[in-house]
């Protein structure tokens, strides 16, 4: 995977530099064309790759102390990644908890699948300023209040994908399980569970860059000191005059979705290895 | 019940008294599937049911195998309601797939049905050792169902069916998946395994020939709405691959075969 992801970062440096490169020639237009592209080429909208790397090397000042941006950006990560792995194991068990509800009594499948959809309909903006203020009138920590709201965002992926796939098993399969007299649990941890896995893997990826989501989201509106969030918010106001902050620190929220994303990758490959489905 | 009856129904199986199936019974897809079935399948027997699709030959299965409730009359096992038949775990399933479960090994597979008993550990692994070595597939208890071929997956189904002692074995087609030979191979290793075991066998197939070539009785059912036709008593001996070649075999296979063409089989 580190192979892609480095082929990736270099097609992208080479599009984002070809297409500024074509933009100086032709004036912002579309080559042979008077159409104008869509996003201009001035150094304050797409400062030069370059820059935005060295960026990441210039020193910033964190509380008394000097250190570079990748460095800072790190240690906010550190902080949104907390806050959306308890966002993640909270959401992902939540959903989890809900499929097998679900799948347990049908009622609560025609009474809650409609809500968990709805639920998602509703703007995040709305609704971290309910859960904030709530966290401060029960004096919680910020990280309470901000793992809840990427919570929010975790819990729909796995428990949509999860319900499908504990009701994934073959007829045959169930059939079986009825003919040994098998209680509902053991088909529960011995069938179902176990053949969920192809749809399980799939929703904890996306449960997992939406958990880093909800956290700089969550990070935003709490107006918390600490995070990528934070960090974003600060350099996004000085976009107009330091536009390639704001772009490093965009790609330090990329790498925490991809670390994320990777992590549950390996988990995946360790639990599918240890069934066999590695060995074919 | 006179004393004869009653007698009989002392050594019996199952005994399938006067049941119907109808399914979505009330609805406008309602479907008679079965009516009027009396059989009595004596402990220790090989039976099969053959039929054309649609006789309802499945269903009896299921029926049997309480995974099924009849809408008219009873089923009874081991003299036992088919419910508390499945409950005390007397049944043995083998279906046309072999439905292993790919994210066991084939050991594993074999022990489903033993961890669902309770079994500790080490009585498993020697029971599935057992078993492996029944259906001759010794050394192939690391590999995952994948990794063999069709008539090697049937074979891991058997011996998990066959890996409790179920006193009653139900086949929904086993080899109907199968190419010609190795179903051939399996019919006889069926036979030996079934002569290894005390297991009584409800056997579903469509094919004339396994049905001659496996059965004590068979049980030939016309469909719409499913109803018993006939019953043939199939006495050939000891089976042998040469039985295949034998005049006998060959006559008790013409037999099935009119029995079939009557209720309008298309085999």
């Amino acid at each position: 995977m580190a192979l892609t992801v480095v082929a990736a970062v270099v097609l992208l440096v080479i599009l984002w530099e070809g297409y500024r490169w074509m933009g100086r020639q032709t004036d912002n237009r579309w080559p042979g064309t008077g159409i104008e592209l869509p996003v201009s080429t001035d150094d304050i909208i797409m400062p030069p790759a370059a820059d935005i790397v060295g960026e990441l090397f210039s020193d910033i000042r964190d509380g008394r102390s000097t250190l570079p941006l990748s460095v800072f950006l790190l240690k906010k990560a550190w902080f949104t990644f907390q806050e959306a792995s308890i966002g993640f194991f909270l959401g992902s068990s939540i959903g989890l908890a809900l499929a097998v509800l679900m799948l347990r009594w049908r009622v609560a499948e025609r009474g809650l699948l409609p809500w968990i959809n709805v639920s998602q309909t509703v703007p995040l903006i709305a609704l971290a300023p309910i859960v904030v203020t709530w966290g401060r009138q029960q004096d919680l920590p910020d990280i309470v209040s901000i793992s809840l709201i990427s919570t929010y965002l975790t819990f729909f992926p796995v428990a949509v994908s999860a319900l499908r796939g504990l009701q994934s098993p073959d007829a045959a399969h169930v059939e079986l399980m009825r003919s040994y007299a098998a209680p509902w649990s053991s088909t529960l941890v011995k069938l179902r569970l176990p053949a969920a896995r192809p749809y399980l893997f799939p929703a904890f990826k996306i449960a997992a860059t939406l958990s880093v989501v909800g956290a700089i989201v969550g990070e935003i509106s709490i107006g918390t000191k600490t995070g990528l969030g934070r960090a974003i918010l600060e350099f996004a106001q000085r976009y107009a005059v330091w536009p390639e902050r704001l772009y490093a620190s965009v790609i330090g929220a990329a790498f925490l979705g991809l670390a994320v994303f990777g992590l549950i990758s390996l988990v995946e490959r360790l639990v599918l290895r240890r069934t066999g489905e590695a060995a074919v | 019940m006179s004393a004869d009856a009653a007698r009989q129904a002392d050594d019996a199986a199952a005994v399938i008294d006067g049941v119907a199936m109808v399914f979505n019974a009330g609805s406008a897809g309602e479907v008679a599937a079965l009516t009027g079935i009396d059989l009595t399948i004596r402990a220790g027997e090989f039976v099969t049911l053959i039929g054309p699709s649609g006789c309802g030959k499945s269903t009896l299965l299921r029926l049997i195998g309480d995974l099924l409730t009849p809408t008219v009359g009873t089923v009874s096992v081991f003299g036992k309601s088919a419910h508390e038949a499945r409950m005390d775990q007397d049944y043995g399933m083998v279906f046309q797939h072999a439905g292993l479960f790919d994210w066991r090994r084939v050991r594993a597979n074999i022990e489903l049905p033993l961890e669902l008993r309770g079994w500790s550990r080490a009585d498993r692994s020697a029971r599935s050792a057992e078993m492996l070595d029944l259906v001759e597939l010794d050394g192939f208890g690391d590999h995952y169902p994948r990794q063999l071929s069709g008539g090697m997956q049937q074979r891991v189904s058997i011996a998990r069916a066959l890996s409790f002692e179920p006193r009653l074995l139900l086949m929904d087609e086993p080899f109907g998946a199968l190419d010609e030979m190795t179903r051939e191979y399996m019919q006889g290793e069926l036979l030996r395994i079934w002569g290894e075991t005390d297991t009584t066998v409800v056997f579903v197939t469509h094919s004339i020939s396994e049905a001659a070539f496996l059965s004590n009785r068979v049980v030939v059912l016309s469909p719409r709405p499913g109803r018993i036709h006939s019953v043939i008593d199939i006495d050939l001996g000891e089976r042998t691959p040469d039985t295949r070649e034998d005049p006998e075999f060959f006559a008790m296979a013409t037999v099935i075969r009119e029995a079939l063409r009557s209720v309008g089989g298309t085999e």
